[in-house]
């Protein structure tokens, strides 16, 4: 059986911080030792097992290799439990600055230069995500209570940002 | 998915679309956000004296489902006293709309921005 703990199953400090050289390096080499084709002359459930554990371990990388992903898979692990799907916040300043993005996004075809604009627009987005990236690699790096709940605001606003991100994305591809 | 003839109706003809002054005294405003989906909702209400309900205003970015809850909830707040406003349920807007399952939490979100535009409000004119 394979560990079920992620950072064990791909050899990698666990923490905010993870070597990427080291994890996809990892990951190849379990998807070398899982590939279906050394299963061809196995039992079917040595089969069964093996496209199960390579399951694990695409789940795994794509958790651990996404800022976003890794950090609400940490926070899970400390035991600070997510919000649940449903849950809404209220913080007013963060969502007004949300709105205006938003405005601005909506209105972005109108714009003289729509291409230029959604460039910018993209970069400045850009820089917002890295920014937060960096608050949360900061919050886990001091690890009490506190911090590990500013993380967890972090990854909220952090689930805004890629949501934009994507909108903006679709609408460059439709102005190239 | 497919949305029903009323989400549809209030998508293509949004009511109460804009918003009023924040600052104004006789103005509540609640601003909530889903991070499931990325979902913004500004909800405003301008409040009589009396504490009614005398007109709403929204601006939501989100899914058709999200728009048409705050639409909704607009015309429901109308005339309505903050008190009685405050106990519109998620599920009332949620079946008046016919929302299927995976979009109740666009109900939630309307129910929750009510909520805090009256508590804004409260706040606001608390002796």
């Amino acid at each position: 059986m394979l560990t079920q703990d992620y950072f064990e199953l791909f050899g990698v400090e666990p923490g905010f911080e993870v070597d990427a050289e080291r994890l996809m390096h990892r990951y190849r080499e379990l998807q070398k030792v899982l590939h279906p084709d050394r299963y061809v002359n196995a039992s079917d459930q040595e089969r069964h097992l093996a496209m199960q554990q390579a399951a694990q371990v695409n789940d795994g990388y794509q958790t651990l290799k996404d800022p976003l992903s890794r950090a609400r898979y940490l926070l899970t692990q400390r035991g600070i439990e997510e919000a649940p799907e449903q849950a809404t916040i209220r913080d007013v300043d963060f969502l007004e600055e949300q709105m205006e993005l938003r405005e601005t996004l909506a209105e972005i075809r109108s714009d003289a230069d729509p291409q230029g604009s959604i460039f910018h627009f993209l970069a400045a987005l850009n820089a917002k995500e890295k920014a937060y990236i960096s608050q949360l690699s900061a919050a886990f790096a001091e690890a009490d209570e506190a911090a590990l709940n500013e993380a967890g605001a972090l990854v909220q606003r952090l689930r805004f940002v890629r949501r934009l991100q994507q909108e903006a994305e679709a609408i460059e591809e439709e102005l190239l | 998915m497919a949305y029903s003839d009323k989400v549809m109706d209030h998508y293509e003809n949004p009511r109460n679309v804009g918003s009023f002054e924040k600052d104004a005294s006789d103005v509540g405003t609640g601003m909530v956000g889903a991070p499931a989906c990325g979902d913004v909702m500004k909800l405003q209400i301008k409040v009589s004296k009396e504490g009614v309900i005398e007109d709403a205003r929204f601006k939501t970015y989100g899914c058709g489902s999200a728009i048409a809850s705050s639409s909704l909830l607009t015309e429901w707040v109308k005339g309505k006293t903050l008190e009685e406003a405050q106990t519109i349920k998620n599920s009332d807007i949620a079946e008046e709309l016919a929302l299927p399952p995976v979009k109740v939490h666009c109900s939630v979100l309307a129910e929750d921005a009510i909520k805090a535009a009256i508590s804004d409000y409260q706040q606001k004119n608390k002796e």
